[in-house]
């Protein structure tokens, strides 16, 4: 019996050529999106869900994601994330209705954007709050918590915001690499704690960037899905980069100095998008005690991204290499924040910061481990390494105390 | 309870005492067909002021002060008002008053931008208690930045024949005026957050001046409140005097009280009269005066009147 079934089996299989197993392959593909699209034209022709509508008016849900002050008045992008295309009916600033102009006119469909724009003679300094009134009579509000001149793109701008972008990203981490000489003729445990302290620093910055991406990403429009949006984009950047740095094998050396400079580099972009966003809608004056403590800050991460090429001897150029490729992100982040800010962009380059972190700081506790050939994982746990992650954690801590608000 | 501290008079440059007697009368000249001119010149200024102690405010006023000038006019003048506009934004001067479309203050008609000038021109009508204020939009911020003020036309006893002497008491200028001790009143409010909501209220600006430094009032000669409620983002405000009862001439357009013997009175935004009473019967000693909003009094709308024999 099995002998015979067998042999008909293998007739079957003979008779099958690979033309048709394709064809019957496509048509198992090709089954289950039938049966979606004919589930979808039943749900549009026969309205089988009929019975749950119960007169509740469409789900509306407007974001505003850039505000822009001049001259003219007050302008403003935003999204609409309603069930149906969204009517703005009015619009209100401070509790008067006011003329205002839409473009594009007319309803705005889902995941669509338009500008909005009116005339109001905003006061300087005041704080304003624009009420968009739609067709159902849903109201949703936008606060100007400042009013203060939208920056616009002018070469004189541009210069100063990338002078405030090298002095928080650019100089620290140059003065950080300064010290590089100096820590050349450090012993084993000297190395460890600086490596454990780079550790430490870059732990900060994974929780810092996260934290921050979060409170961003729940600011924008629900249509991004923030949350998730953040997460998920941490945890690709995180693979990606381990996926890339391990091409070759673990990273070590000046490959290892580069990938913090990048993660580095990725939050720092986060954070001058954020930075110049807060400039931007007035919320942050910055003073020079604030850029002071933002250079303060920083300046660990010249040396962590020193601690791992101590014992090779890269050419200077890789020095000024390493430390646009930390700081420079910041005067572009600058840029771009001031200029065309929207939250859910600013989260989004946190996010991926963090999970770049996150790759170093796997790739910093591996490389410490294997330093010390003889003791391997318990490395980590001597007293130079978590001495070194306290300072490390300790100093971000403290000196983040002079910058936030 | 009350407001820590006191404020600086002398860096705002008004004085909240000073200002219940401080009457703009203009300058005064007769036109060829014999009829008196009465000017006035105000300009609109930002200025930052110290509306409780410490807490600034960046107002828009009209002559550097908030209130504005008390402008006071007799029934009949013809009244010209010089409005320059010196401060940041477009402004004007609406007067409550009987004059033409032209002279409305409002978009179109006297609202002017900043380093511009208007002359509104108009007679001196009705008679009675009245204000004006700056009429640009956003009108709310406008008026609640500091633009406003008294605009008090007495009645002309030539008019009245009937209550002659009445209408005397009130023109300024007369012995039988000089018997009354007349004050400028204003029920004000500031929001200094912006967010549609009072943090401070106060009569002439100043959160509890009258509290800390109680206004004197000699005991034999009668009171006369010019009062108007400029209060933005509340409805109403109210004033209450402890211990004794007033009469109450509603805008202040008639020769009769329009309320007799109450101690409370409401008033909408812009609503006003003027209130008459008298110490005679009473001992000396201090008696209060505030808001009936308790919210409004101890958060500043609250002050004292020092009753004395003689001024010390």
């Amino acid at each position: 019996m099995n002998q015979h079934s067998q042999i008909q089996n293998t007739e079957t299989v003979a008779e099958t050529g690979p033309a048709e197993r394709g064809r019957i392959n496509l048509l198992f593909l090709l089954a289950p999106l039938a049966v979606l699209a004919l589930a979808i034209a039943w749900l549009y022709s026969a309205n089988p869900l009929a019975s749950f509508n119960n007169g509740a008016p469409p789900v509306e849900s407007l974001t505003v994601e850039r505000t822009i002050l001049d001259q003219g008045g007050l302008r403003l992008l935003v999204r609409a994330g309603g069930s149906e295309p969204m009517r703005i009916a009015q619009l209100q600033v401070d509790a008067a209705y006011w003329e205002f102009e839409q473009v594009p006119a007319g309803p705005i469909a889902r995941g669509d954007t338009a500008w909005v724009s009116v005339p109001f003679p905003w006061v300087l300094g005041e704080a304003h709050r624009v009420t968009l009134v739609t067709n159902t009579g849903a109201t949703f509000d936008h606060e100007i918590a400042v009013a203060v001149p939208t920056p616009v793109v002018t070469s004189a701008n541009l210069f100063s915001q990338a002078v405030l972008g090298a002095f928080v990203g650019i100089l620290p981490v140059a003065i950080g690499l300064m010290f590089y000489p100096a820590l050349r003729s450090a012993g084993a445990a000297t190395m460890n704690f600086l490596l454990a302290m780079t550790m430490g620093l870059l732990a900060f910055l994974l929780v810092d960037s996260f934290v921050e991406s979060l409170e961003l990403a729940a600011q924008s429009a629900a249509i991004f899905q923030g949350p998730v949006m953040a997460t998920l984009a941490a945890m690709a950047s995180f693979l990606l980069l381990m996926g890339v740095s391990r091409r070759k094998g673990r990273p070590a050396g000046l490959a290892l100095a580069t990938y913090i400079a990048l993660g580095i580099g990725l939050h720092n972009l986060g954070e001058g998008l954020a930075i110049g966003g807060a400039f931007a809608a007035g919320s942050a004056g910055l003073g020079t005690f604030l850029v002071m403590g933002f250079t303060l800050h920083n300046i660990t991460e010249g040396i962590g991204i020193a601690a791992p090429i101590l014992k090779v001897r890269p050419p200077l150029w890789t020095f000024a290499g390493l430390a646009l490729l930390a700081g420079g992100p910041a005067v572009v982040g600058m840029w771009i924040g001031s200029l065309a800010y929207a939250p859910q962009w600013s989260a989004l380059a946190l996010a991926v910061g963090a999970g770049a972190i996150l790759q170093v700081v796997v790739e910093v506790a591996l490389f410490l481990m294997h330093s010390d050939d003889r003791r391997g994982s318990s490395t980590l746990l001597s007293a130079p390494v978590l001495a070194g992650l306290a300072a490390g954690v300790g100093f971000m801590y403290l000196t983040a105390m002079l910058v936030k608000i | 309870m009350i407001t820590v501290g006191d404020v600086d008079n002398e860096r705002n440059g008004f004085d909240p005492t000073a200002m219940l007697t401080d009457w703009d009368m203009g300058t005064v000249s007769t036109l060829p067909d014999g009829r008196t001119l009465r000017t006035f010149e105000v300009a609109a200024e930002d200025k930052e002021i110290e509306i409780a102690p410490g807490v600034m405010f960046p107002a828009w006023t009209f002559n550097g002060r908030v209130p504005g000038p008390a402008l006071r006019a007799k029934e009949g003048e013809r009244l010209r008002i010089v409005f320059r506009n010196n401060g940041s934004h477009p402004h004007s001067m609406h007067f409550h008053g009987i004059h033409a479309a032209r002279m409305d203050g409002i978009p179109g008609a006297g609202l002017i931008n900043p380093g511009e000038e208007f002359v509104y021109e108009f007679d001196a009508k009705p008679f009675g208690c009245h204000l004006y204020h700056c009429h640009a939009l956003p009108l709310a911020r406008h008026i609640h930045k500091g633009m406003y003020g008294l605009f008090v036309i007495d009645p002309d006893p030539a008019r009245h024949p009937d209550q002659a002497n009445v209408a005397r008491s009130r023109l300024r200028g007369t012995p039988e005026n000089a018997e009354w001790q007349e004050l400028a009143m204003v029920m004000n409010a500031f929001d200094t957050t912006f967010d549609g909501e009072n943090e401070f209220y106060a009569c002439n600006t100043i959160a509890h001046c009258y509290a800390k430094k109680p206004i004197k009032i000699l005991r034999d000669r009668p009171v006369r409140i010019y009062l108007v409620n400029v209060t933005e983002f509340d409805p109403i405000n109210s004033f209450h005097l402890h211990a004794n009862f007033f009469d109450y001439f509603d805008q202040g357009t008639t020769l009769t009280p329009t309320s007799k013997t109450v101690d409370l009175i409401v008033q909408c935004q812009a609503q006003r009269g003027i209130l008459e009473f008298s110490f005679k019967d009473h001992e000396p000693g201090l008696y209060m005066f505030h808001a009936h909003q308790s919210e409004f009094t101890e958060l500043g709308w609250m002050g004292m009147f020092d009753v004395v024999e003689v001024l010390s």
